[in-house]
């Protein structure tokens, strides 16, 4: 500049007051630069709104459930002939059973409160209950015998059609084109809803109750895939937390600067990249394969993402690590302690949080992770729980991301409201970690 | 540390534990995506009824469940196999390297293959002639083959309506398309006359080398964008006509029974695709469905004997049973399936 003005010597002499033509430019190119961020902001901030829209907008339903409430008679006569009340003779009566018994119920009720069903066959009138309704009431009398002889008011779900008229997601004119219900079958409905036979309740089985299948969409829950991703989370913390820790310790304090320490480090970078399908076929070519541990079970899942999460917890932890300052490794060593000392008592305590937050974000990524289970036979149709740990960790199970797979691709529209609950559920299981990480980070953290 | 020796024998009890947990008491089924549904309803029905757990029945394709069953016999491998298409010798023979012995095949019901079309749009009444002078890459026109120019449906058939040709076709990975190529464009190729020019203009070295390559030829869609194929799930071919309503699409009949709301189905030489249309063997493309069974587990898994015989049983695979109100077209000769179930026959080779 100086130079210039020097050796050129026919600048004119500038105004610190009145602005130049060089500046205004230099001022609008800051201006547009700024725009340009604004814009990019702007267009993260448009989708996360649509995509919040549309999940909340599909998905809230899911949390409300349209419910039956009518007088059953459990009779003797046809529960329970014997009159033992012994549930291993019980278990003889079928479902098939107890959907007679539930559309006799239904039937009366309906004459009792002058409902008029029209033209409609019995069978069209059992058609507004959920399939699950039978099994439900026959687990719940196998479970207390002492029911049979009563008339007990019994909770049936509406099938997913019923369901969503009162939601709003079926209307009248659709009914008409629809083969699964008819518009007949929903004056009833409504009729019943008039008469107060109908509730509309929070949804809890919605996070209770397992998987179901195609033909009753609204008895499908999230229980499993809740229980089976917190038993591959516990085998992922109990692993990768202190096998990432250590390998950390080692390498940033202990370990000798040398060729294979470079190698193990450049590899552990380069792990942290690698798509996350490739650990599914290791794990099924090295633990299912080769150990012969159990398909489906969340123990593989949880080995395969512990294997996933290892890069990312080694790397926040050496960063953690970095952050403590020499002085208190000097400071610790300088009054006598050992090397060993030094770390667990004060450069580790003092990098915890760092190394919380950052298994607590790997855990995040680990919960959300689908892929790798897919080659593992976790991508299944899982109705029986598992059992507590450590059996219920070889049984069979599913994982949150994994249900929300499987829904999207089911034919019955209802799975679609089903699917953007359960990435409801996701997302507020991965926001209430994320927010630990943060909480953890503020009041823990020290800054040199 | 503690924290090290609590690592250290968890990894001992889950060491231990995993060859203690070794015995299997749930059946492992894996296949066809089109069978996933009935095959989840049965297990549900069954974990319901029976005092053997639910069965897990994963999907990942026809093709790999196959696969998966062919991997040797042992509590690690799978017991069944679902499957859209028939098995292949290539799969016998992997099946026999690895120990496999025997395998029971049980057809348990057909599935039919429909067009469909957003609600609000017109009408189609299509043949398999039709199909393939608006989707094939290559037409007969006066006598030669050219390249296909078609744009609107109305170009192919003057009867069918001015609209411009979209199709969405699943994708070469899918059993569906199998189903497609043979019984509607090889069909369609045949019935415009495509089929015997390729075969004049065929340069193989003999008879059915050239029938080979004519077939080749009839089986190629069009790439200019007019086909499209799906390789995601009924779902996606849904949501695409959801944002294209021009456009037309191939669905599974099931698929298509649960959202009649949205879809409208076209007929296929005049016939309207219902179950029982597929069942009297009027309407023309339909496909059966088969499960393949590992005999080697019957007996060592508890509940495999039970879940084959119920999954085949009248209240099941029946008109009148759950699959059937879910679109399955069940089989006229379920009787001779059941029978076959229940002297546990392995199946014969295949011709």
């Amino acid at each position: 500049m100086t130079d210039a003005t020097l050796h050129g010597g026919h600048a004119a002499p500038r105004s610190l007051l009145a602005t130049d033509a060089r500046t205004r430019r230099r001022k609008a190119a800051e201006t547009r630069f700024r725009l340009y961020g604004l814009t990019a902001v702007g267009l993260g901030l448009v989708a996360l709104v649509f995509l919040m829209w549309s999940i909340l907008g599909n998905g809230m339903g899911a949390f409300r459930q349209t419910y039956f409430e009518i007088p059953v008679e459990l009779s003797e006569a046809t529960l329970d002939k014997s009159g033992t009340r012994d549930p291993a003779v019980m278990k003889k009566v079928t479902t098939v059973g107890y959907g007679k018994i539930l559309q006799k119920a239904l039937e009366a009720e309906l004459a009792a409160r002058n409902i008029d069903t029209g033209t409609m066959k019995a069978k069209d009138v059992m058609g507004l209950l959920s399939k699950e309704a039978p099994a439900d009431l026959r687990n719940m009398v196998l479970a207390d015998p002492a029911l049979v002889g009563q008339t007990i008011t019994f909770e049936a779900f509406a099938t997913s059609r019923v369901d969503g008229y009162f939601k709003g997601r079926v209307t009248m004119e659709s009914a008409a084109r629809d083969s699964n219900i008819s518009p007949e079958q929903l004056a009833v409905a409504q009729k019943m809803a008039d008469a107060g036979l109908i509730t509309t309740q929070f949804n809890l089985g919605f996070l209770s109750m397992p998987d179901a299948s195609e033909l009753r969409p609204e008895a499908a829950g999230l229980g499993v895939a809740i229980l089976g991703s917190a038993y591959m989370m516990f085998i992922v913390l109990l692993l990768a937390l202190p096998i990432g820790v250590a390998t950390s310790i080692y390498l940033e304090e202990l370990a000798p600067k040398n060729k294979w320490t470079d190698m193990i480090e450049v590899n552990i970078a380069n792990l942290a990249a690698v798509p996350s399908i490739v650990y599914g076929i290791l794990a099924l070519a090295l633990f299912i394969n080769f150990m012969g541990l159990p398909q489906s079970a969340p123990i593989v899942g949880g080995l395969v993402l512990t294997l996933m999460t290892l890069p990312t917890i080694i790397i926040a932890t050496r960063a953690a690590l970095k952050a403590v300052p020499p002085s208190i490794r000097d400071a610790a060593l300088g009054v006598g302690a050992s090397k060993m000392q030094a770390i667990f008592h004060h450069v580790l305590p003092l990098a915890m949080p760092g190394i919380l937050t950052g298994t607590i974000l790997g855990l995040a990524r680990a919960l959300g992770e689908s892929a790798p289970l897919l080659l593992i036979g976790m991508v299944a149709f899982v109705k029986d729980f598992p059992a507590a740990p450590p059996e219920g960790l070889m049984q069979p199970a599913t994982a949150l991301p994994v249900q929300v797979y499987q829904w999207t691709q089911r034919s019955d529209p209802a799975f679609v409201e089903r699917a953007s609950g359960a990435i409801i559920v996701l997302l507020a299981f991965l926001l209430i970690m994320n927010a630990v990480a943060i909480i953890l980070r503020r009041r823990f953290e020290r800054r040199w | 540390m503690s924290a090290m020796k609590l690592t250290a024998s968890v990894i001992a009890i889950a060491a231990v534990s995993a060859t203690a947990a070794m015995a299997r008491d749930n059946l492992q089924v894996a296949g066809s995506s089109t069978v996933l549904p009935y095959a989840t309803i049965v297990a549900e029905a069954f974990g319901e009824n029976f005092d053997f757990p639910t069965p897990v029945v994963e999907g990942g394709g026809s093709g790999a469940g196959r696969k998966k069953l062919c991997e040797g016999v042992g509590e690690n491998t799978i017991d069944i196999a679902n499957s859209s298409s028939r098995i292949k010798q290539s799969d016998i023979d992997l099946c026999k390297t690895n120990g496999v012995e025997e395998i029971m095949e049980v057809r348990f019901g057909y599935d039919g293959i429909v067009f469909a079309s957003d609600i609000a749009g017109p009408d189609f009444a299509l043949t398999p002639a039709d199909v393939f002078g608006a989707l094939g890459a290559t037409v007969a026109k006066d006598g030669a083959l050219v390249a296909n120019a078609a744009k609107t449906w109305a170009d192919v058939n003057a009867t069918l309506p001015a609209q411009d040709i979209l199709a969405f076709i699943p994708g070469t990975k899918h059993g569906t398309r199998e189903v497609f190529d043979v019984k509607l464009l090889e069909e369609g190729c045949k019935a415009t006359g495509a089929y015997d020019l390729f075969l004049a203009a065929s340069t193989g070295a003999d008879d059915d080398a050239k029938k080979e390559e004519a077939v080749d030829n009839c089986l190629k869609v069009r790439t200019d964008g007019a086909s499209v194929d799906i390789d995601g799930d009924y779902t996606e071919t849904l949501s695409r006509i959801a944002a294209n309503k021009n456009a037309v699409g191939v669905f599974g009949l099931s698929f298509y029974q649960n959202n009649t709301d949205k879809l409208k189905v076209a007929t296929i030489d005049g016939i309207v695709p219902t179950t029982e249309t597929i069942a009297a063997g009027d309407y023309p493309v339909s496909r059966p469905l088969f499960f393949y069974v590992k005999k080697a587990h019957i007996g060592v898994i508890p509940g495999l004997k039970e879940y084959i015989e119920f999954f085949v049983s009248d209240d099941m695979a029946g008109p009148d049973g759950p699959l059937a109100a879910y679109g399955l077209v069940s089989d006229p000769e379920l009787a001779a399936t059941q029978a076959a179930v229940a002297a546990e026959t392995p199946m014969a080779p295949l011709k």
